[in-house]
């Protein structure tokens, strides 16, 4: 029950300061935004059939996006040194490793929301479906989970901002690859049964990623 | 209070601490002064399970800091010379946020004094930008001993203050050391660390090099001894 607690703690210390500042959400919502108009804009010239290129567009938007929301998230833990201060309450390193990551896949998961209305208006597409809703959660899970624990590594170097994609976007591959293919699926509305392996595919990384994540966030905090 | 025997701690090639011994009773003041890159923040940071050891034995309260670190955590209290307070939450919310986490009870009338003890009671509700350098180490104090530690860790408080804001610090650094409560504090300036301290230590390239008693000691006599110490080291 403590555990839960300190993780609901720091989500709210998070959903605070953001509600203050939306440094971290305006930050992904207009970058966001921008990728939609420069990638309709391309596709207007060259593409026949946009709807075959979406499920690509959106999440390659929703990962561009996201990394710009981790930097964020944990360079606003460095100012003033205050992941020191997480580090130095009396808890398992694993706690403060929930709290932030839950809180990045809230930021991500809103700014996603409030996306996929304007991407329906410009693609001309219906993405409001429910299968697809809980593909983005899934595909954000694993995306939030393994950002978490490589933006917290990449934010004690003097590259941050360039070492994060670095390190994120190789690792993350498998759970874009079989988020695409999901999203390609459902907007062809493929039955479910062919479906099936990339779903269980998505959610088998995500709790790899989660587990794996969540037992070295210790390793990668203390020096 | 503290045991710390052998302790070493490198940094690639580069060796910060390079064997120090030391022990601390409970209930004392201990002030560890040394020159910029004498270890002295290394050393402090192992303390507070913020750097593991390379090698070497550290005990804090009876605890080994290899496999009690939570517990050692619950009875520590730091502060350094950045507030590690959130600058966009209010005072009020930086002192409720680390009373959560250190499961403070009850937390609304600890907050309330510790405003009051700092000073900031009439800042409750300004987010911690707005104040100034010392208002923020008075706020980082308040932090640091919302818990009520046996063990305060007091990385080069004084960095960056003011006389006035200096003076306010000293006078609750004084407060905040009762009987019980073990302070270790490390400085560069030899003044602020003898004025307050029970016993002194040098620090010097990752060694102690002198421990004494703070009683017999003036200003005149620790500028002297410290010099031979470093220029020592140095050579």
């Amino acid at each position: 029950m403590s555990f839960w607690r300190k993780v609901l703690t720091i989500i709210w210390k998070d959903v605070v300061a953001e509600l203050r500042t939306k440094e971290i959400f305006s930050s992904m919502f207009v970058f966001a935004l921008l990728l939609i108009v420069i990638f309709n804009f391309s596709f207007d010239l060259r593409v026949e059939k946009v709807a075959e290129v979406v499920p690509g567009v959106l999440w390659v938007t929703f990962v561009f996006a996201g990394t710009l929301g981790l930097n964020r998230s944990l360079a606003l833990e460095m100012e003033d040194a205050c992941l020191d201060g997480l580090l130095l309450a009396p808890m398992e390193r694993g706690t403060i490793y929930f709290g932030k990551m839950l809180g990045n896949l809230i930021f991500i998961s809103i700014t996603e929301a409030l996306m996929l209305p304007i991407f329906s208006a410009v693609f001309d597409l219906n993405l409001i479906r429910p299968a697809l809703l809980l593909t983005i959660f899934l595909g954000t899970s694993g995306f939030a989970a393994v950002g978490t624990l490589l933006s917290t590594m990449a934010v004690n170097t003097r590259a941050r901002e360039v070492m994060l994609p670095v390190l994120l976007f190789p690792i993350i591959l498998p759970v874009v690859i079989s988020a695409v293919k999901l999203t390609t699926g459902i907007l062809d509305g493929l039955p479910w049964d062919s479906l099936a392996p990339w779903l269980r595919f998505l959610v088998g990384f995500d709790i790899i990623f989660l587990v794996i994540s969540y037992l070295t966030f210790d390793y990668v905090v203390q020096g | 209070m503290i045991q710390i025997q052998g302790l070493v701690k490198s940094f690639g090639h580069t060796y910060a601490l390079q064997g120090v011994d030391l022990e601390v009773a409970e209930g004392e003041f201990l002030t560890i002064v040394g020159p910029n890159g004498a270890g002295k923040t290394t050393l402090l940071r192992i303390l507070a399970t913020l750097l593991k050891p390379t090698s070497g034995l550290v005990r804090i309260a009876g605890l080994d800091m290899a496999s009690g670190g939570t517990e050692i955590r619950r009875r520590i209290g730091f502060v350094s010379h950045r507030p590690l307070v959130y600058s966009n939450l209010t005072v009020e919310e930086n002192l409720y946020f680390y009373g959560r986490i250190y499961d403070v009870h009850p937390l609304g009338e600890r907050v309330d004094m510790l405003l009051n003890l700092v000073g900031l009671e009439g800042r409750r509700h300004s987010p911690a930008r707005t104040l100034s350098r010392g208002m923020q180490q008075r706020l980082s104090l308040a932090r640091a001993v919302i818990h009520e530690p046996s063990l305060m860790l007091l990385d080069e408080p004084y960095t960056g203050l003011d006389q006035q804001a200096t003076k306010m610090l000293r006078r609750l650094l004084q407060t905040i050391n009762p009987e019980s409560r073990t302070v270790v504090m490390t400085t560069h300036n030899l003044e602020r660390g003898l004025e307050l301290c029970d016993r002194l230590a040098i620090l010097s390239r990752g060694r102690i090099v002198h421990q004494s008693e703070k009683a017999p000691l003036t200003l005149t006599e620790l500028q002297e001894i410290y010099w031979q110490c470093v220029e020592e080291k140095t050579d």
